[in-house]
């Protein structure tokens, strides 16, 4: 039962994944301008949430940080973005967000559970408040517009984004280095026993995630016209990626993805006309699936799924 | 800088400091004894300040009798909450650590709710109203007398507490059950009723300094994050988990924000967060952490 599962999504698996990726990249030659609009969101909170999978879910490193790897991702675009091509300066918001998130992570080597939670959720606020004083000091304007960048072209490179952050995910996961990180999350102290370079492998697998959530925000930035500390640096940045993976359920790599389209999708519809019950539904949707659905939708469909199935294992 | 602006500044930052110490020392007792990290503890204290606002706007009660109905109301909410949802996820978690994990992220789903209701109740709009705002002189300086009293209220809250905790044998349970959960049940301490009981004091203790901020400060629905981070620094400043530690972080706190305050206003905020990220760096554990 197990080998035949394991034989379908070898032969089904990829196969979808390409019939999904020839859609997407070609989504400009049919689609409207409202979808494309309405994909480039979806395409952004599924690289947020696929980002802290990479480190998070395999390490348990709760992290808050996402927020700040876009803002600084933003902030870079908007700095550079008058005098730099696009791709330089979507390269740059990556970058900076790798050298942030190396930093952060030398630093918190010692912080376990919630005190890297806590961490990371201040480093997020302090960047902001710091801006926003600098701005105020030095500059005597709060906030700064970003050159403009068509719709088509802001949808690719965030395509493009996923697609890397997808392949690098699958070689993460695929290497002995996704082994490594899962005992960490195991138990640290036996991955440092058996040769594991705990300290470098978080370090750098935090500092690909962040890289990630960087470029993503650069490129974001450009849609928007006009960021400030607040827009650029908002926590909720942080709070979406950790609650869209958890519903998705962090089993499988499609868990994210799912939890993150069907967000993406919610807040689209219902922000504009109500805003506050969509986060009243965000706020009972996580609580539920904490309680009642420790592994996400993902666990929900391997259920339903045996159920149907009806087979011997139906236990497990 | 003369020797009254000094003065003015150490009184602020005291002031400053019985007000982050209340609030610290809520979150402090649902970290320590029931060790939920509740982020939405700054949404209790946005619900006990709105609540205060309407009480005085609509019905002119004084805001002081209505600490009568938000430490109360605010208790029983939070007993409520605990003994449905993380009793629940208590039961389910596999370890202490996985239910600190969830524990948090329950609570950001509680941040949501509240929030959102608020802002469905109430709107987005920030609210104010003057009362006591009368100058008093103290020590050759001015304060209003709003600030003084809300000062008085939450060192005699937090004291009472403190003796509450040492003396009683509620407070001896409560204390055995922060120790070691499972052997504080062996001895009979009936565990769920004291982490409720613990995490129904916190949200008082909030709706309580919601009451006493709603009386100085400008209040809205969304100002609960401000006042959830401000607490979990204090409590990281003093050690999580002690009530002593948190009354101490409080006022250290109050005190760093109204110098750095005197001499580069914009950077206070900044100033605690640097405060609180080399701690949690250099000494994780606080200044009366174990």
């Amino acid at each position: 039962m197990k080998i035949n599962r394991v034989d379908f999504q070898r032969m089904w698996g990829p196969g979808l994944i390409f019939i999904i990726l020839v859609l997407l990249a070609s989504l400009s030659l049919y689609a409207s301008t409202y979808t494309v609009i309405l994909v480039t969101d979806i395409l952004m909170y599924v690289i947020l949430t696929l980002s802290w999978v990479l480190f998070s879910a395999p390490t348990g490193y709760i992290s808050l940080a996402p927020a700040a790897f876009f803002g600084v991702g933003i902030y870079t675009s908007a700095i550079l973005g008058s005098r730099l091509p696009l791709p330089i300066v979507i390269l740059a918001g990556g970058l900076a967000s790798f050298c942030l998130a190396l930093l952060v992570g030398a630093l918190t080597l010692r912080l376990r559970g919630v005190y890297f939670a806590m961490f990371t959720f201040g480093l997020v606020e302090l960047i902001k408040y710091f801006l926003l004083w600098y701005e105020v000091k030095f500059t005597g304007t709060r906030g700064r517009f970003v050159v403009l960048v068509d719709n088509t072209t802001i949808y690719y490179v965030m395509l493009i984004i996923l697609v890397l952050l997808l392949l690098a995910t699958y070689l993460i996961r695929r290497s002995r280095f996704g082994l490594a990180l899962q005992s960490i999350g195991q138990c640290e102290e036996a991955a440092a026993h058996i040769g594991i370079n705990v300290n470098v492998l978080k370090t750098v697998v935090f500092a690909i995630s962040g890289t990630f959530i960087g470029a993503a925000g650069a490129i974001m930035a450009t849609r928007w016209t006009y960021i400030d500390p607040y827009i650029a640096f908002n926590p909720l940045f942080s709070f979406m990626p950790v609650l869209m993976a958890i519903f998705g359920g962090l089993g499988q790599l499609y868990g994210p993805v799912l939890g993150a389209a069907i967000f993406a999708y919610l807040e689209e519809i219902l922000i504009t006309r109500f805003p506050y019950y969509y986060m009243l539904i965000f706020g009972v949707v996580l609580i539920v699936t904490i309680l009642y659905l420790p592994e996400g939708l993902v666990g929900l469909m391997q259920r339903v799924r045996r159920k149907i199935a009806g087979g011997q294992d139906a236990v497990a | 800088m003369t020797m009254i602006t000094i003065l003015e500044v150490l009184i602020t930052g005291l002031l400053l400091g019985g007000l982050y110490a209340l609030i610290a020392v809520g979150l402090s007792l649902q970290y320590g004894v029931a060790r939920i990290l509740n982020i939405s503890h700054g949404e209790f204290i946005m619900l006990g300040a709105l609540t205060t606002w309407s009480l005085y706007t609509a019905f002119g009660i004084n805001p002081l009798v209505s600490l009568a109905v938000c430490g109360p109301v605010a208790f029983v909410l939070g007993f409520i909450i605990h003994r449905t949802l993380f009793k629940r996820l208590l039961a389910s978690s596999a370890s202490p650590g996985v239910f600190e994990s969830n524990s948090m992220l329950a609570a950001f789903g509680l941040m949501f709710i509240l929030q959102n209701i608020a802002l469905l109740t109430w709107g987005p709009e920030i609210k104010g109203y003057s009362y006591l705002a009368v100058p008093v002189h103290l020590l050759g300086t001015l304060f209003g007398a709003n600030r003084l009293v809300t000062f008085g209220v939450a060192i005699v809250i937090g004291v009472a507490f403190y003796l509450f905790l040492e003396l009683t044998r509620t407070g001896k349970a409560i204390r055995a059950a922060a120790q070691d959960p499972a052997t504080a049940g062996l001895m009979g301490v009936n565990i769920n009723n004291m982490l409720a009981l613990c995490f129904g004091l916190g949200a008082a203790m909030a709706g309580i300094a919601g009451m006493l901020i709603s009386m100085c400060y400008p209040v809205h629905a969304v100002m609960g994050l401000e006042y959830t981070v401000i607490a979990i620094i204090v409590v990281v400043l003093g050690g999580l988990g002690s009530i002593p530690g948190s009354f101490i972080g409080g006022f250290v706190l109050g005190l760093i924000g109204s110098i750095v305050s005197y001499f580069e206003p914009g950077l206070a905020l900044v100033a605690y967060y640097v405060i609180f990220i080399l701690l949690l760096l250099v000494r994780p554990t606080g200044i009366m952490g174990r």
